[in-house]
């Protein structure tokens, strides 16, 4: 599974998803989407599903799709169950001999779709260990409603269900930890990661869960400009920032084993990561010192259990 | 071939002649046997489904969309909150135009929860767009689930079908049941082969679209005119089938009604206790009859109102509570029937049987009594009563 990365090989090739779908400009989702089907060889078909949510309404508006490959949504809760059929149905077929070839089964969902409402099906789909990826784009809040909290939702965030007010301040609860969730499944690859940088560490890790058999889930960090309040221009800087002050490590869980991915130069504070976006404005009042310490207390705390967990 | 099979064998037996290539599987009382029987067919070899044990029902008929999505043909069973849990979906399932065979063994809603039967299941997704087909016992359970690919199926209709059988009565009792050869069944079915689907390697496929009203409402005409060309079908595959069985099936039954005075409408496994009730009262002189509603999706308006122009007084007897306020499902269908009619008959609405309250000869014998009444005084008194509770207010 050795393959050198070559990002401008890569995005010479044909993409899957095609421009002139509807996400906003600075979004995460867009990115993750073609930068997890650009993993796919090119030979290779794939059955694209997606939860409802902000990816599905916009990149599949009758009579318009943006997915080059067959794509399927059917509902927001279900999008797990949703692929696992479909690749129940290539493998009565192929076992009839009624279709042909290798296809990949990937399914997308929001953390709405994939921390909270679509968690059963999700788990469920993983148990059964059916052939297919399980991808998560993570924006941390319903966005698609109109930016509500989610499990998903760090500590302290401002969303429209966790305003912040004279006796509430945003979310009151950490996030959940859906990556350790899953690899808790026992399932042959799990991984953590986001389109940073040259897109290498999602690239290396789609291709993992793509052309690994069995289940494989990947959480991936998509920024929203919305919901999280950044300038757009700025979302490849937020994602950045994410990563090196190990709000969001990347790391992989390959049969058990886990794997630093990357390791900051220097970890930088939790709040220049807050610092740039609306929904943790509050945290930077007078009085609020102690939310920051707290966001530092907790990274930190996780920061050090995925060190000794990956030994690294 | 003769056998002694219980309904829901009965079902599994038609599920493994079919040999469908995947299967949505979760247990609920009293359906839970089809997808044992069918996990031991897997088991032995007898079929090569895959067969698909989800977590839920809602994960159930969402396998079943995505299979039926990716070119396969897709069956499951479920009863009471498990369709209730599937809700969302069968709408999903109808509006994608998925021929999915269901098979549902009626059992009443929660709450309170209660594993006996009722229709309340069905009734509460009779708007989603599923064709459904109503089975008095085993014998009509194996047939119409065998009935039901080809009628889906057929480009002019794509919808899916919803065998319904009565829980526990009809599921659990063992009876003697004529089954066909499976060469014969897997002839009458033939294979699925739609024209697009997702794994159709020369033309991608995208299913399940956001449909802005600039498109919904077309769809959802597209969606109705399927419904409308259902009933054609139905008659057309009664037909063929016929021919393979010398069993004769129509959109209903009619029971005793070319000169009936005295006239039930009503489903399921009641019809056999009413037609005891009927040849009884025909001894007697009473020129009673009977309708038994097999097609309950589309909905036999038409062909209905002319059954129905001959009584003088007619009894739906709702098994399930439509809280209207007014009266249950069938009883709101069949009255809207009866509009068109010059002279129309008087006609009540009976709701029993909740929750598998049982429903006697003698039940149904008070009914006649009731509509003679009606006839003899002019009155209907109250419309729409329910029968067999403990109350006051029995009104039969």
């Amino acid at each position: 599974m050795k393959r050198v990365y070559n990002l401008k090989q890569e995005v010479e090739k044909p993409p899957r998803l095609t421009g002139g779908h509807r996400l906003c400009a600075g979004c995460g989702a867009g990115v993750v989407v073609a930068g997890v089907l650009r993993a796919l060889n090119k030979e290779d078909r794939a059955v694209v599903t997606n939860a409802t949510g902000c990816l599905e309404v916009s990149t599949f508006m009758y009579p318009y799709t943006a997915y080059m490959d067959s794509f399927i949504h059917s509902a927001f809760e279900n999008s797990a169950a949703t692929c696992s059929g479909v690749e129940a149905a290539y493998n009565a077929l192929k076992r009839r001999g009624k279709v042909e070839g290798t296809v990949k089964f990937i399914t997308f969902g929001g953390d709405g779709g994939t921390y909270d409402i679509g968690f059963q099906s999700l788990s469920g789909a993983m148990e059964r260990g059916h052939d297919m990826v399980y991808v998560c784009y993570d924006n941390e809040a319903y966005m698609n409603t109109g930016i509500q909290r989610s499990s998903s939702t760090p500590r302290f965030a401002r969303t429209t269900t966790s305003p912040v007010g004279a006796k509430n301040q945003g979310k009151k609860q950490e996030k959940k930890d859906l990556t350790d969730i899953m690899v808790a499944h026992n399932i042959p690859y799990v991984a953590q990661t986001a389109p940073l940088g040259n897109f290498k560490d999602l690239h290396t890790k789609a291709y993992k869960a793509i052309y690994t058999e069995g289940p494989c889930f990947m959480n991936v960090l998509s920024p929203c400009p919305r919901g999280w309040d950044y300038p757009m221009a700025k979302l490849a800087e937020i994602i950045k920032l994410a990563v090196d002050t190990c709000v969001w490590p990347l790391f992989e869980v390959e049969e058990g084993v886990w794997h630093l991915s990357y390791m900051p130069k220097r970890k930088l504070p939790v709040e220049d990561f807050l610092r740039p976006q609306g929904r943790f404005r509050h945290m930077f009042e007078q009085g609020n010192e102690w939310m920051i310490e707290a966001a530092q207390a907790y990274v930190d705390q996780r920061w050090e259990r995925l060190l000794e967990r990956s030994g690294a | 071939m003769s056998d002694r099979l219980s309904g829901n064998e009965a079902v599994a037996y038609a599920m493994k002649q079919i040999n469908p290539d995947v299967m949505g599987a979760f247990p609920i009382t009293p359906s839970t046997e089809i997808p044992e029987y069918f996990a031991a067919y897997v088991a032995n070899g007898e079929v090569n489904t895959e067969y698909v044990a989800v977590e839920s029902e809602h994960s159930s008929m969402s396998v079943c969309i995505a299979a039926q999505a990716a070119g396969a043909r897709a069956v499951c069973a479920t009863s009471s909150c498990g369709l209730a849990l599937m809700y969302e979906l069968l709408y999903v399932a109808a509006s994608c135009r998925l021929p999915i065979t269901l098979a549902c063994v009626n059992r009443a809603l929660s709450g309170p929860i209660n594993i006996n039967h009722d229709y309340s299941d069905s009734m509460g997704a009779r708007d989603s767009g599923w064709i459904q087909i109503y089975a008095e016992n085993n014998q009509e359970a194996y047939d119409n689930f065998i009935m039901a690919m080809p009628i889906g199926e057929t480009p002019a209709v794509r919808l899916p079908v919803m065998t319904c059988m009565d829980g526990f009565i009809t599921s659990h009792a063992v009876e003697n049941i004529e089954l066909l050869e499976t060469e014969t069944v897997r002839t009458f079915v033939g294979t699925y082969d739609p024209e697009n689907y997702l794994l159709k390697k020369e033309n991608p496929l995208a299913v399940g679209p956001y449909d802005i009203s600039a498109y919904y409402m077309e769809h959802k005409v597209q969606e109705a005119e399927a419904m409308k060309a259902a009933k054609a079908r139905i008659l057309e595959v009664a037909a063929e089938f016929e021919k393979i069985s010398g069993r004769s099936y129509g959109l209903f039954e009619e029971y005793q009604m070319d000169d009936a005075e005295l006239a039930l409408v009503l489903m399921g496994s009641t019809a056999g206790t009413a037609k005891a009730a009927v040849d009884k009262l025909r001894e007697q002189g009473v020129k009673a009859g009977l309708v038994k509603i097999r097609v309950f999706r589309p909905f036999p308006c038409e062909e209905l109102a002319q059954v129905l122009a001959g009584p003088k007084a007619v009894a739906v007897m709702d098994k399930s509570e439509g809280f209207s306020a007014n009266g249950g499902p069938l009883f709101a269908e069949t009255r809207s029937a009866l509009y068109d009619l010059k002279d129309r008959p008087y006609v009540i609405n009976i709701v029993y049987g909740l929750g598998g309250r049982d429903a006697k000869v003698e039940d149904i014998e008070k009914v006649f009594k009731r509509l003679a009444d009606i006839v003899a005084t002019g009155e209907t008194g109250p419309v729409y009563t329910h029968m067999g509770q403990r109350s006051k207010e029995d009104m039969v």
